[in-house]
């Protein structure tokens, strides 16, 4: 490629930042990396991947509702997102229908009557931005909605930190010795409700459940420890962001599917040559030349 | 006449009902325990153990009847963490990343502030429960590689860690090996000398008789309930388990 050709590393990193638009986006997208990743580590040990997807397609119409009334998006999405939890639950208890088939049920409706509203309602919403997102044209009251956002989740996890791993982990002894299992359920969905919707900003609502699983995922094949998970799951989502953005803007690709993409494969690196748990297992072949 | 003493028990259960959306899975279910007593609780999969010791705990609510922690509600027993519950090995995710100080560590966190830090005494009692179970050298291993009998010994750490007056072991026995299956043992006469409150349920009729002072026989509700010399018959444990002789069950010996 002509492009490759004059490029040093150095001005593949710095000619971008020269964009108002570029630092933009790579600051909100690092950001709501973090804060995804974060959450990440409790929805891939608590088994909530199924439900990471259906709460952010589920938050769909909540955003069209919201743009047409002129109320912040968050709000609209926030409401559908644990809505929709709360149907699920409704739904699991009063038939005789499985969990993942109600699960599957409950998002695709309120997923396409999202898509149903927003062809009645036409207004100015893009429709490929919600779906695909759009890091790169994110506008100043979407910054400051997604700056209160995600410090909100940040320090709700950050607070709740210990009880969370305990509720993901033993939700029988949590209860147990007096803690209130209950409301670490609601605020774990609050939080996945919120992350969804500002991870949908960046790669959009129908990729936004990897932001929420996989640097979990990748996470947990790299360490045997919680707190270095919890790090890991951050930085590689951090890490995946900049990579995805940087790649889109000099080859001319889709942001969101950039970055998820860079998720999967840093996901497949440490599938491969994880220490203990890769396949090549890292640490026996160095053992074994030593 | 004499009135009883509530507070006399450490658990007092009155004709608890349990049904989850309507299928009952525990009904008129009794059991009163003083300090010091160690039950077995005793029946087939299915017969309601679990759901008892979840009554007990609060982690399903009863439909009918009455519990008693120490006189109080579960409620409060809970606030001060009087209840430890041990569970089974398959019960837990062994391959959460999390090690062994950490899970002794959480049967503190009752009685910690919001935050869940650690104050000295919280350490301490942390250390000497490990040090309890012999997992001294473990401080730090990661619960997923740590073997069945060691992982038995770290939550049974936690519940000394919580110091609680009363344990409630799911299947203590299972899947241990020997030099913990003895640990264990030995450690449930210091309980009783410390004045604990135990009940476990078992498979092994040799453990019934070996370590349990009482015993309760159930299959959706009480069957037989005593002394384990008076009680633990092959009559009743015939009817407990549906009519299976413990002859099939437990070789000619039982």
């Amino acid at each position: 490629m002509e492009l490759c050709s004059f490029l040093t590393l150095d001005s593949f990193i710095t000619d971008p930042l020269t964009h108002d638009f570029m630092r933009k986006a790579l600051l909100m997208s690092s950001l709501v990396a973090a804060v995804c990743g974060f959450l990440s580590s409790y929805l891939t040990l608590k088994g909530w991947a199924l439900m990471g997807d259906a709460v952010s397609h589920s938050v769909m119409p909540g955003v069209v509702v919201a743009y047409a009334l002129g109320l912040p998006f968050s709000l609209g999405a926030f409401i559908f997102g644990v809505g929709s939890v709360a149907l699920i639950g409704f739904i699991k208890q009063k038939s005789r229908v499985k969990e993942d088939t109600v699960i599957g049920l409950v998002f695709t409706g309120f997923f396409a009557l999202g898509i149903v509203l927003v062809s009645k309602i036409k207004s100015n919403i893009d429709l490929h931005s919600i779906l695909f997102g759009s890091p790169l044209g994110i506008s100043l009251s979407d910054v400051k909605q997604t700056i209160f956002i995600s410090l909100l989740v940040v320090i709700l996890l950050l607070i709740f930190r210990k009880d969370l791993m305990l509720y993901c982990f033993d939700p029988r002894h949590a209860k147990t010795v007096g803690i209130n299992v209950f409301f670490l359920h609601y605020l774990l969905l609050t939080c996945l409700s919120l992350a969804a919707v500002v991870g949908l900003q960046s790669v959009g609502i129908i990729l936004v459940v990897a932001m929420l699983i996989t640097p979990g995922a990748t996470a947990y094949l790299l360490t045997d420890k919680f707190d270095n998970m919890t790090a890991i799951s951050v930085l590689s989502a951090i890490i995946s962001s900049l990579i995805g953005i940087y790649v889109s803007f000099w080859f001319d690709l889709e942001t969101g599917g950039s970055i998820v993409l860079a998720q999967t494969f840093i996901f497949l690196f440490a599938f491969l040559f994880a220490p203990r748990y890769g396949i090549f297992k890292l640490k026996k072949l160095f053992a074994g030349n030593k | 006449m004499e009135t009883i003493n509530y507070q006399n028990f450490r658990i007092d259960a009155e004709n608890i009902c349990v049904d989850y959306n309507g299928k009952v899975a525990l009904y008129d279910a009794n059991l009163r325990l003083k300090p010091g007593q160690i039950c077995g609780l005793v029946g087939m999969n299915g017969a309601g153990k679990t759901t008892f010791f979840n009554a007990l705990t609060g982690f399903v609510n009863i439909s009918k009847g009455k519990i008693r922690i120490n006189g109080e509600s579960v409620r409060s027993a809970q606030k001060d963490q009087t209840i430890a519950y041990v569970p089974q090995n398959e019960g837990i995710d062994s391959q959460f990343p999390i090690s062994v100080w950490d899970v002794v560590m959480m049967g503190r966190y009752g009685s910690m502030n919001i935050f869940r830090c650690p104050r000295e005494s919280d350490v301490q009692a942390v250390k000497d429960a490990i040090e309890r179970v012999d997992l001294t050298d473990h401080l730090s291993t990661p619960i997923g590689t740590l073997s069945g009998g060691q992982r038995k010994r770290t939550f049974l750490a936690r519940a000394i860690a919580q110091r609680a007056s009363i344990l409630l072991l799911d299947e203590p026995f299972s899947g241990v090996d020997i030099r913990t299956e003895k640990l264990i043992s030995e450690l449930f006469i210091q309980f009783k000398n410390e004045g604990k409150t135990i009940l476990l349920s078992t498979h092994d009729m040799i453990h019934v008789r070996e370590f349990c002072d009482l015993v309760l026989l159930i299959n959706k509700t009480v069957v037989a309930y005593g002394e384990t010399s008076e009680v633990f018959t092959p009559e009743n444990i015939t009817t407990t388990f549906g009519g299976i002789s413990p002859d099939f069950l437990f070789g000619p010996e039982s």
